[in-house]
């Protein structure tokens, strides 16, 4: 690997638009990539890793994002000093990009084959026959099932592993020297992104392609990287060969993230066994059914019998990937929908079919944290009025829910002078930090986390975390915990269901569950965590 | 592919950078025009009576189908002459047409934000319960798409024709087709504002359904209302004048701009300056609202708003 690199990148600055709050996107960026290496751009959001992508790709929005200054040579060539022509020559033929959402990328319209043949029929001037055969072998190398089937199917035939496939396929039809792949997984479920992540790493072997890897997934990063580039507020804060700075990292903010990537291994915990059980489902099912009177009918089984208790002071993590109806039954049991059968007992009274006015006494016992913190929180309304409204609609009177609410959020470590503002004024963390607060201003017994930290940055993710332990604690809350994170779940949870189509399929402590998980797909789970042969944040000296 | 500003900001959200003068012209320039005119179209019909009108009902018979411009003297009591000018001409019973435009403008504009205001008033209670109770929503919906099969100005003269002509039947009659639509608006958006995390949080709240809907889904309708109403404000104005061109909507003594022309119909070939001058004021005033829709939905209405 001791070539000329495909991609040196030399100083690269990036200007913002005046009045952002920061003078530069990215500001004096340098480094390389080999032939056939993979190097890994981490940060967290808004550390400028995508902009240094799409700066190199010549794909900054024009007017608001402007290279200012540096090179980034493409085999000696300055790729910033091309003309928009020269640019789409380049594009697709000598570098290419695959993005996070396979879903938008590929056009919705267009068979899946013929979106390959596209970047052919546009370089080359390959006959129809020849052009086909191309395709077919370059959906074959990317392990594509039958693609002699496959290359006339349209994306919504597709798995989301199977449309990143095919993008990764058009991206490498002709046979690019570089590769930029802008957050390839973080859309996928951790068994396809082990899968696509071994493609990558097969195809740069087979084909020499130097791959620019951008993710904030530190994980991806011990499991794929030659080098890493680590980046923060729009600069490069270390880079170097991925052992070092896992190993042995010399900048502060690098050891801080990596500190904070949650081990895969579980703490020791003492099991909460004497605690009476909260919250109980038995037989737990919801099938949704579409069709109606035209549309044949047809039934999904998003959850079937399910079986779960959660003791006081208890948290119960419920991992699955997506569509395994993990959320589904967070939602049934916070009562925002109607099971179909089963019951759900909370202190022993059942709460699957009350009505909407039955329900209202029972509503408050129940709470839920969403993922999103930013469309959990009313844009238009002040955070105030979000953590008051519920002790109010139960009759608190207003000062006694404010107060409530200041306490609330001293508790959650926020200042309580900032009740008066408005969401947007918050950033991610700080708001799930106040959906917590609204949460807790119910004083539930039991609390719903739906993937409480996916969104957020890994720092800020950790203490999310802790707060979260710590009014546990506090309160002696029954916690059902929801997430398809294995290191988070490993952290913070007593005991873990594991959910595939519907059905829990194994359940136990979360040290038993992790040492010697039983059933097929747990393992085939563990199997693809990234990074889980690397212990993060012992550091050498 | 672009990149989404998102990547940009990060966790603090940046605020776009202030335009100058010229870059808010280019901007604004729609909402500008389109509420310059108005606001003169609005003080027109206000001031009415100071401009320099008489009568709009006042019949001259002697002084017919006159050409704009013409002057008229009379002699007053005391021997002294006054003289009257016909900006825009007599019609064919003698009726000032100038006065008459200008008296219409306060019909036009009235029946243009009554029916916004109640169309949007009645399609957001129906859109509203529509879109978060189900079970009304299959019967509602089906309800407004057999009034909307029903092309709008064959629906408004059949429910003119239910009642003694005049200004309420009219707007009623113009209110009732373009309810469906905006019930249609109201029910997509609260369909998908009824999934966003921060309404199910209120649920879980205990939020009572009332409340609900006025707090957290109501807000979010707000500015697509604002931008259907004032396209409803163009078309009621136009429908108006249709009704009346017709000969079926306010009785015919009334000045509006319908009227004027459905008047000088007959004589258009010989007097085109009957159908020319309200057909001027309509089709500015149509225009203004128009352009001030547009310009407030590419402002309020950030799916469909350009990228600056």
């Amino acid at each position: 690997m001791a070539d000329k690199p495909v991609l040196d990148v030399q100083g690269l600055t990036v200007s913002l638009p005046p009045g952002a709050d920061r003078l530069n996107a990215v500001e004096n960026v340098s480094f390389a990539v080999a032939p056939g290496e993979i190097v890994c751009v981490v940060g967290e959001s808004g550390s400028g890793k995508s902009v240094t992508a799409h700066a190199i790709m010549g794909l900054l929005p024009a007017g608001q994002l402007t290279a200012t200054a540096g090179r980034a040579l493409l085999e000696g060539d300055d790729l910033l000093t091309k003309t928009r022509a020269e640019m789409r020559k380049i594009r697709g033929d000598r570098i290419s990009m695959i993005f996070q959402e396979p879903m938008t990328a590929l056009n919705p319209v267009m068979k899946v084959g013929d979106q390959i043949a596209e970047v052919l029929d546009i370089h080359t001037s390959l006959s129809e026959r020849e052009r086909r055969r191309r395709v077919l072998d370059v959906m074959q190398s990317v392990h594509l099932p039958e693609p002699e089937r496959m290359v006339d199917v349209y994306p919504h035939q597709l798995s989301g592993g199977q449309r990143q496939r095919i993008m990764i396929a058009a991206a490498l039809v002709l046979d690019p020297v570089l590769l930029i792949a802008d957050e390839p997984t973080t859309a996928l479920d951790v068994t396809t992104q082990a899968q696509i992540l071994k493609l990558v790493k097969e195809l740069r072997e087979r084909r020499n392609t130097g791959v620019l890897f951008i993710t904030h997934d530190f994980g991806v990063v011990a499991e794929v990287a030659h080098r890493v580039v680590v980046m923060q507020h729009g600069r490069v804060v270390e880079q170097g060969k991925t052992e070092d700075v896992l190993r042995r990292p010399r900048d502060e903010y690098t050891r801080m993230l990596i500190r904070s990537v949650p081990s895969l291994s579980p703490p020791a915990r003492q099991p909460v066994t004497a605690a009476p059980i909260v919250l109980q489902t038995s037989d737990l099912t919801k099938t949704y059914v579409a069709g109606g009177l035209f549309a044949k009918r047809r039934e999904v089984r998003a959850v079937r019998q399910v079986n779960l208790s959660v003791r006081r002071g208890e948290t119960l993590g419920v991992v699955g990937e997506s569509g395994s109806g993990k959320s589904t039954v967070a939602r049934c049991i916070a009562r925002l929908i109607e099971p179909t059968n089963g019951a759900i007992l909370i202190e022993g009274a059942d709460v699957a079919r009350l009505g909407l006015r039955a329900l209202r006494p029972h509503r408050k016992r129940v709470q839920i944290v969403f993922q999103d913190p930013y469309r959990s929180l009313n844009p238009r309304r002040t955070v105030g009025s979000a953590i008051t409204e519920g002790p109010v609609n139960f009759g608190m009177a207003e000062h006694e829910a404010i107060d409530r609410a200041r306490n609330l959020m001293r508790l959650v470590g926020l200042d309580p002078d900032a009740l008066m503002r408005f969401p947007h004024q918050f950033s991610g963390g700080q708001r799930q930090r106040i959906c917590i607060a609204r949460a807790l201003a119910m004083q539930p017994e039991i609390l719903v986390a739906d993937e409480p930290v996916s969104a957020l940055d890994v720092s800020v993710q950790a203490q999310v975390l802790e707060l979260l332990d710590d009014v546990r604690r506090r309160f002696n809350l029954a916690v059902l915990f929801i997430t398809h994170d294995l290191r988070v779940a490993a952290q913070v949870c007593d005991r873990i269901a594991v959910m595939h189509r519907g059905e829990v399929v194994e359940e136990g402590t979360t040290a038993a569950v992790f040492a010697a998980p039983k059933h097929a797909y747990t393992r085939a789970l563990f199997d693809s965590a990234p990074g889980r042969n690397f212990e993060f944040g012992k550091f050498e000296v | 592919m672009s990149v989404e500003p998102a990547l940009l900001a990060g966790e603090t959200a940046t605020p776009p950078p202030k335009p100058g003068l010229s870059g808010r012209l280019a901007r604004d320039g729609g909402i500008i025009f389109g509420a310059v005119v108005i606001l003169l179209m609005a003080l027109l019909g206000i001031t009415a009576p100071w401009l320099g009108t008489k009568s709009p009902s006042e019949i001259n018979p002697t002084f017919r189908n006159r050409v704009p411009g013409i002057e008229q003297a009379t002699r007053n009591d005391d021997g002294t002459t006054r003289t009257f000018t016909y900006r825009m001409g007599t019609d064919s019973l003698g009726r000032d047409i100038y006065s008459r435009v200008v008296y219409g403008a306060r019909i036009s504009l009235v029946i243009g934000i009554t029916v916004a205001v109640f169309s949007v008033a009645v399609g957001l209670f129906i859109g509203l319960i529509s879109g978060y109770i189900r079970w009304i929503d299959a019967i509602v919906m089906r309800l407004m798409d057999g009034l909307m099969a029903i092309p709008a100005i064959l629906l408004a003269i059949a429910l003119v024709s239910l009642f003694r002509a005049g200004l309420m039947s009219v707007i009623v009659a113009i209110v009732v087709p373009e309810v469906p639509r905006v019930v249609r608006l109201v029910r997509s958006i609260v369909l998908s504002v009824r999934e966003e995390p921060y309404v199910e949080a209120a649920i879980c709240a205990g939020t009572p359904t009332h409340l609900l809907l006025w707090r957290h889904i109501l807000p979010n309708t707000i500015p697509a209302l604002i931008v259907q109403g004032t396209f409803i404000v163009a078309s009621a104005i136009l429908l108006e004048a249709i009704l009346s061109f017709l000969g079926i909507g306010i009785p015919p003594e009334t000045p509006t701009w319908g009227n004027i022309m459905a008047e000088g119909r007959g004589l258009f070939r010989l007097y085109p300056h009957n159908i020319f001058f309200p057909g001027i004021f309509l089709a500015l005033t149509v225009l203004a609202v128009n352009v001030l829709g547009d310009g407030l939905r590419d402002r309020l209405d950030p799916k469909l708003a350009r990228r600056m």
